[in-house]
This record gives structure tokens, C-alpha cells and sequence, in this order.
């Protein structure tokens, strides 16, 4: 695949293992700046996987990621470092510091690196914490705080510094459905106001119709299609329209090499 | 970034060009609190910005804190696009007084 200047990040031949086990098989991908793009898939399929690789948490047997011009499997420490503070990472669970409170957790990274002065970064923390729907919890422990309000106070933190680029791990996850829309308008906004590239990793059909531009689905490893929302919705891939119909998929069994699994333990 | 600084009428103006962010916006914050300490109300122009962070609109809020204290006024003349967009985010564009133009602006 070629790269565009307008993408800021490039997937190549991408293929990683868990052991023996084959994860990701090739994947080809680019993301442009300013896109919402979400990554689909159900469990299993690669999506936290290929996340980890984005973050240059693991390293893959081969391919290449560039993000904003950084090969990242191949770049030193210090160039990932500076490659990070560009890039925010809101987690699942909000990923909190359970001995600090809400505003001690977000306003964190500022404090690591930036010099700016203590009142700015106060402001901050409470514009973010004002913008997450937060405003009044920020001398609260993380313990006190409900499911949605840790993912909304990880959210704030992963913005703290105004990335270039969000990635964001699930997130309407175990959020009741009103707190789910809210969090996807916040996505939309946080896109046209900061002029961030935000990608979603989710499974969550509603939400990804909602905030995608383009939508790449990820089917055991592979990539399945990358497209806009109508695009995947007249997709006529079996794969798809199981996701879109909410059919348990009917997979086709390889009989020798299931009693190979069976028997040995190996693919 | 670069800014400079001008009398209109009796306010200060600060004219912003460029980006404001988390390296430069002290910069700013500096040259804003000095204008207000100093016993002016001040014009901040947007005319020429093109981005704005959270550390730009912190200095904002604080330099707009300070000024209400000393009974003196921030104004944001010229915003539009993302600077504008991230003031609406925020909910500032309710609070400060924003103007389209210096023209609006009467002694």
C-alpha cells in the first residue's frame, strides 16, 4: 500500500504471533489525518491486538507501522517517547491510579512533560474535567466513581495534552445506552474542535454507524473491508452481514484439522 | 507563534499569529498577566491564530479571572474556525465578550 501525506498512519504487511499462533495475517491499512476511523471486529479477531501494535507495545514479526512519519518498530526510545506525547490512549477501564484522585490522575501527563505553570495546568485539568461531564469530581478516589465516569475521567486524562492523534479502547463497553450516545457526540466534537485523528476499537455496531468515516473490519486476523459506513452496510460479504444482523457466524469445519487440535493441541 | 502588542483606544491589544501551544502558550500567559497586573483591560486578537490548545485557553480563563478581580475586561476579537471551535467546546464563547472585529469595539 502506498502512503499518502495526508495519512498519518500507514499499516504494511503486518503480521504478527502470539507464539505459534498467527494473529494478525497481513494487514494493509492506512488512516488519514482528521479521519475517525473505527477498527471492528469481534473478540478474537486481532482488534486489541493490532491496538497494541499501533501503541508499539509489541513488537511484530514483520511490517511495518508508520505513525506521523515514525516507523514505529524499528524507532528508538527517544523517538517514540516524543511520538507519544502526540498520542493519547483512553483504556478500557479508564486505567486510573487507584492511590490518586481524578484530577491527580488527569492532569499526570502535563506534569511529566510540560513546564507550564501550576494554574494553567489546574484549568486544564477542570476544562477537561468540565468537557467529560466531571466537573466537581476531581478531589474524588477513582473508587468512588461509576464505570462511565472512570472511562469519561480516562477519556479526560488520554486528552489532556491535545494529541494529534486518540486512540480509543471500546469505548461504550459497558455503558448504559443514553452515557454511550453522549460519549460518541464528545468523539465527533473532540475531532472538529482539536483536530485530532480518533481511532475506536470497538465492537459495538450502533456507536461505529455513528462517529466512522470509515470502519475496518477485522475477521480472524484478516482485514475484511475497509469503508464507509454505506459501504459496509451494502457490503455483500457473508462476514458482514452476519455483524450487521447480529448472526452467530456459521463456521465452516475443517474436520482433520479440528481432530488435529484435539489430539495435539496444535493448528 | 508570534504576537505583538499594540494601544487601541484604552485597551492593550495582543494579536496572536500562528499556533498557541503547550510550548508557547507561557509565553503568552506571561505578556497577558503583565498587561492586566499593569492595570489595563485587554484585547486579545484571533484574527491571525490558526489553533489554539487547552493551555492557550487555560492562560485565557486565568488572564480573564484576573481582570474581572481588577474590575478590567478581556475581549476576543476575530475568532473563527478552529479557534473559535474550541472556545464553543468549552463553553468560553458564553463567557468571554467576543467580537467580530476591532470596529465593534467602542472607546
Amino acid at each position: 500500500m502506498t502512503s499518502s501525506n495526508k495519512s498519518i498512519i500507514d499499516v504494511n504487511n503486518l503480521v504478527t504471533h502470539y507464539g505459534e499462533r498467527k494473529i494478525l495475517k497481513n494487514l494493509n491499512f492506512s488512516v488519514e489525518k482528521g479521519e475517525i476511523r473505527v477498527i471492528m471486529g469481534g473478540s478474537g479477531s486481532g482488534k486489541s491486538t493490532l491496538l497494541n501494535h499501533m501503541l508499539a507495545l509489541l513488537t511484530p514479526t514483520s511490517g511495518s507501522i508508520v505513525i506521523d512519519g515514525v516507523d514505529v518498530v524499528n524507532a528508538n526510545r527517544k523517538t517514540l517517547l516524543k511520538l507519544r506525547q502526540k498520542m493519547g490512549v483512553a483504556f478500557q477501564g479508564g486505567a486510573l491510579f487507584s492511590s490518586m484522585t481524578v484530577g491527580e490522575n488527569i492532569k499526570l501527563p502535563l506534569q511529566h512533560h510540560t513546564e507550564l505553570d501550576e494554574h494553567t495546568i489546574d484549568i486544564m485539568t477542570r476544562l477537561k474535567l468540565e468537557l467529560m461531564n466531571l466537573a466537581g469530581f476531581e478531589d474524588l478516589m477513582p473508587s468512588e466513581l461509576s464505570g462511565g465516569m472512570l472511562k469519561r475521567a480516562g477519556l479526560a486524562r488520554a486528552v489532556i495534552m491535545d494529541p494529534k492523534l486518540l486512540f480509543f479502547d471500546e469505548p461504550s463497553a459497558g455503558l448504559d445506552p443514553v452515557t454511550a450516545v453522549e460519549l460518541d457526540e464528545l468523539i465527533l466534537k473532540l475531532r472538529d474542535a482539536m483536530n485530532m485523528t480518533i481511532i475506536v476499537v470497538t465492537h459495538e455496531l450502533e456507536s461505529a454507524f455513528k462517529i466512522a468515516d470509515k470502519i475496518t473490519v477485522l475477521f480472524d486476523g484478516e482485514i475484511v473491508i475497509t469503508g464507509t459506513v454505506d459501504e459496509i452496510k451494502s457490503s455483500k460479504d457473508i462476514r458482514i452481514q452476519n455483524m450487521i444482523n447480529r448472526r452467530a457466524r456459521d463456521e465452516h469445519l475443517d474436520a482433520e484439522q479440528y481432530i488435529k487440535r484435539l489430539t495435539t493441541g496444535k493448528n | 507563534m508570534t504576537f505583538v502588542q499594540k494601544t487601541h483606544l484604552h485597551y492593550q491589544l495582543l494579536a496572536l499569529t500562528g499556533e498557541v501551544d503547550l510550548h508557547n502558550s507561557p509565553q503568552v500567559r506571561k505578556q497577558l498577566l503583565a498587561i492586566v497586573e499593569s492595570g489595563n483591560s485587554v484585547i486579545v486578537d484571533f484574527s491571525s491564530l490558526s489553533y489554539i490548545d487547552s493551555s492557550g485557553i487555560a492562560t485565557l480563563v486565568e488572564t480573564y479571572n484576573l481582570a474581572k478581580n481588577k474590575q478590567l475586561s478581556l475581549t476576543i476579537v476575530g475568532a473563527r474556525g478552529a479557534p473559535l471551535q474550541v472556545l464553543e467546546l468549552t463553553n468560553l464563547n458564553k463567557v468571554f465578550p467576543m467580537k467580530d472585529s476591532l470596529d465593534e469595539i467602542k472607546a
